[in-house]
């Protein structure tokens, strides 16, 4: 969408002077961007001749392919189990009276703007031993010990699965709103019933926003730290657990930078596919650039 | 949809928004407890630990620092964001689509492998544990959320509007500043504020290069969540949740307020 304008001959001389604009931007974006990203990669391949064994090592090591697999794991099942719990309340933000909408959406944005520690933070609260779940259980005579709910893959799923639901209902919601609710009427009258009408024409036109959800969902899961880091066991830690502890703990650079690489390599493959099948303005749902 | 049959419909999607929102409302009741320990149902009320924490210097400087590098953020990101969106929304020059895919880049990088990148290069100048440094990190990382909706703003934007008034004599400058700005302000806003709620809320980067020196509130809250039981952390997310709900309504009106101006434009 450019600018169309009958006086154009005016504004083509300046659009040189346009790219001027974006220089700055993109000089900072070279600075701190492509200059620090940059030097994790010449970190990871020299030390000081070239060399591969930081990458070798990952992959020869049994115990970092163990946390490949389980951060792989991890993401898949957190992206699944946002889909499940975001997928009714897209389903109903679409078909609700306007004042349930408004509340719903509320609700979503509420939760999508407040920090993402408070909102790990809160799932503690809930689920450690002491915490709300297990005096509710006890107090009600449910349980006689209580329920070990945190720093467990549980624990993890639960908050992970909690911080990517409004990604997931933002893009599905943004499609079902271009989806006509006669067709479904239509279905009906032709003798389909409820959920013959679901599955054969509300879900698979909705699939476009599933998709871009998940992607979207999964790429944000496979570096994501906060959550397995505070809601996880030694378990359960993700590689990008393992990038702080080899540099915090451990203070091997090199070796950090060579696990940076190869989670951003992997993050860029997933946003490759997205692209490629979504395109990269699906991301900002109706901010389009 | 309003048929009754629906019900177990409302009662899955009932029960995903309590799961989005009841934990966070928890903390509000939980915030009232006076107790050394956290406890649910808290067994003395009061104000107790809302008055520790904004007496407490450690998480005075905390708060102070964070506010300090999220405004400066702010500024920097949406400065360089509004100069990128005039040029990259009203210029015509090759790349611009490259270009533009380069500038949200950022958001797709994980945050891990930013902060191992910032923590190796910001050695290299001696800006480790600095604010400068928390500032130079959150730049690129805040930058889309500054374009965008400064972008979508000046799409909307009527330009006959700039032709009036060059034609009526105004300087380019005078231009911009006089008839451009005005009506493309709460756009430059909502990008500002979503450059500071993701500066004031950043931990990852935190935690590899603020050190001991420039600690950042969110840096302290990890610090306690992670080693101590502290019973003012209810309080401290409460303080949270009110500044999410204030940013929710502010954002609210500069939409609302784009909204009315193009159509008055």
């Amino acid at each position: 969408m450019h600018y169309k304008s009958t006086t154009s001959s005016l504004w083509h001389r300046q659009s040189f002077r346009q790219l001027i604009l974006v220089i700055p931007a993109l000089l900072a974006l070279f600075l701190l961007f492509i200059y620090p990203i940059s030097s994790i990669l010449i970190k990871s391949l020299f030390s000081p001749d070239f060399t591969l064994k930081h990458y070798l090592y990952f992959f020869e090591t049994p115990l970092y392919s163990r946390v490949l697999w389980i951060t792989f794991q991890i993401s898949v099942l957190s992206t699944l189990s946002a889909l499940i719990v975001g997928y009714p309340i897209a389903y109903v933000l679409r078909r609700a009276k306007p004042g349930i909408r408004n509340f719903f959406l509320l609700a979503i944005t509420l939760s999508f703007m407040i920090s993402l520690l408070v909102r790990n933070y809160s799932w503690i609260i809930v689920l450690q031993r002491s915490g709300v779940v297990n005096t509710v259980l006890t107090y009600l005579g449910l349980v006689d010990s209580p329920f070990k709910l945190l720093h467990n893959k549980f624990g993890v799923m639960v908050g992970m699965t909690h911080i990517f639901v409004p990604y997931i209902v933002f893009p599905i919601y943004s499609v079902m709103m271009g989806i006509d609710l006669n067709l479904e009427k239509a279905a009906q009258n032709l003798g389909a019933t409820r959920w013959q009408t679901f599955w054969r024409v509300s879900f698979p036109l909705s699939l476009p926003g599933i998709g871009a959800g998940a992607l979207l969902v999964f790429i944000m899961a496979l570096g994501f730290f906060i959550t397995p880091a505070l809601l996880g066991g030694r378990k359960e830690q993700m590689i990008s657990n393992l990038i702080q502890i080899q540099v915090v703990d451990l203070l091997n650079w090199p070796f950090a930078s060579a696990l940076s690489v190869i989670l951003l390599l992997a993050t860029l493959v997933v946003f490759a596919i997205y692209n490629r099948y979504l395109g990269v303005e699906r991301l900002w749902g109706g901010l389009k650039t | 949809m309003s048929s009754r049959s629906r019900w177990p419909l409302w009662i899955v999607s009932g029960s995903a928004i309590l799961f989005l929102i009841a934990p966070v409302l928890l903390l509000i009741p939980m915030s009232l407890g006076s107790a050394e320990i956290i406890e649910f149902p808290p067994s003395k009320i009061g104000l107790d630990q809302y008055r520790k924490f904004f007496n407490h210097p450690a998480w005075q400087s905390a708060v102070l620092n964070s506010l300090q590098v999220s405004v400066m953020t702010a500024v920097f990101s949406t400065f360089l964001g509004l100069l990128a969106s005039l040029g990259l929304v009203w210029g015509r020059f090759k790349g611009k689509g490259l270009i533009n895919a380069f500038i949200i880049s950022p958001m797709i990088v994980p945050l891990i492998v930013m902060a191992l990148a910032f923590y190796i290069s910001l050695a290299k100048f001696g800006l480790l544990g600095t604010k400068l440094g928390l500032v130079l990190a959150y730049t690129p990382l805040t930058l889309p959320f500054s374009v965008l909706p400064i972008s979508a703003t000046l799409r909307g934007f009527d330009r006959s509007l700039e032709h009036a008034a060059r034609i009526l004599g105004a300087s380019r400058f005078q231009t911009f500043t006089k008839v451009t700005f005005p009506i493309i302000r709460p756009g430059v806003f909502t990008g500002a504020i979503f450059a500071f709620m993701i500066a004031f809320d950043e931990v990852v980067i935190a935690l590899f290069i603020c050190g001991s020196t420039a600690v950042t509130l969110p840096k302290k809250m990890w610090d306690v969540i992670r080693y101590e039981i502290e019973p003012m952390l209810p309080a401290i997310s409460t303080l949270l949740l009110l500044l999410a709900a204030l940013i929710l309504v502010l954002v609210g009106l500069l939409q609302r307020r784009v909204a009315r101006r193009m159509t008055v434009g």
